[in-house]
């Protein structure tokens, strides 16, 4: 029973703190409201018995939006805590967009006839988790460790102020560079 | 706490990160939606591994929505980098030629 208004009140709490993100008149408010959805979730999932999901949840999240604070400070060119916004457009539809895509998923969920559990959870599941990963769920670490790290190429690709081309062109063997952009000691 | 309650949580989750989503003008905030989505989607499969079939194949299947959700940041940050110091601006109104 306790367990059932816990979880519920962590169910609002996602939810209202997810609503905050979008009704706040600043970005830093919203930031901290995704990361209060973020935790709500991540506890309801150690709720569900997945310690290791949960907890990288939590951590991760709130990480994120840590950097994501950084980044509306680095970009907004004014104090985000302060700073009143709104900045929406074509609010009516998205909201019933929103709602009915609700209202479908919710009649899905309440007339389906869900089956019964198969089988039951082993005794460790983070272990099990591990030892999966590292057995006979190896193909998933090897796709998504390269997927990763061509993210990683990409962002600094698009990030980067100027690269090797800005400076050599075509011909990376051009010397002296073109650069567009002094660089370098002594600019 | 039942399969129905976890997902209906879920779907009200969904639904409002798909508002977000939709309505949002800053890219930042559109990156927030899409999180709440992801979010929705963590929550979802956890109560599908619990109440369904709770093996290790589930728990897999986590890690890479998560991994996903952290692919969608890092990528999102990088464009909204780019987008800002080309063309001075973090609305998605100004980018309306990347669409498609």
């Amino acid at each position: 029973m306790v367990i059932d208004i816990a979880f519920w009140a962590l169910g609002l709490v996602a939810v209202l703190s997810g609503a905050a993100v979008f009704y706040v008149d600043s970005m830093a408010r919203a930031t901290y409201a995704l990361a209060l959805s973020f935790v709500a979730v991540g506890l309801q999932v150690l709720f569900l018995q997945q310690n290791y999901v949960g907890v990288v949840t939590i951590l991760m999240m709130v990480m994120e939006m840590a950097v994501m604070a950084v980044y509306m400070v680095m970009f907004m060119g004014m104090n985000p805590a302060l700073m009143p916004m709104s900045m929406v457009h074509g609010n009516r539809t998205a909201v019933v967009v929103a709602v009915t895509t609700f209202l479908v998923l919710a009649a899905g969920i309440l007339m389906v006839d869900w089956p019964a559990r198969r089988g039951s959870p082993p005794a460790d599941v983070t272990m099990a988790l591990g030892e999966s990963l590292m057995g006979p769920k190896m193909l998933v670490m090897a796709v998504v460790s390269p997927v990763m790290v061509a993210t990683i190429v990409a962002g600094v690709v698009l990030a980067a102020r100027r690269t090797r081309y800005d400076r050599f062109g075509d011909d990376l063997s051009r010397r002296p560079a073109d650069d567009p952009q002094p660089g370098g000691v002594g600019r | 706490m039942t399969l129905e309650a976890t997902l209906l949580i879920a779907a009200a989750i969904f639904s409002v990160g798909l508002y977000g989503a939709i309505s949002q003008q800053v890219v930042v905030m559109v990156m927030m939606g899409l999180e709440l989505m992801i979010n929705a989607v963590i929550l979802a499969a956890a109560g599908f591994w619990w109440f369904l079939a709770p093996d290790p194949s589930g728990q897999v299947l986590l890690m890479v929505v998560i991994a996903a959700m952290t692919l969608e940041m890092a990528m999102g940050f990088a464009v909204a980098t780019l987008l800002h110091r080309e063309r001075e601006t973090d609305m998605t109104d100004s980018a309306a030629d990347l669409a498609g």
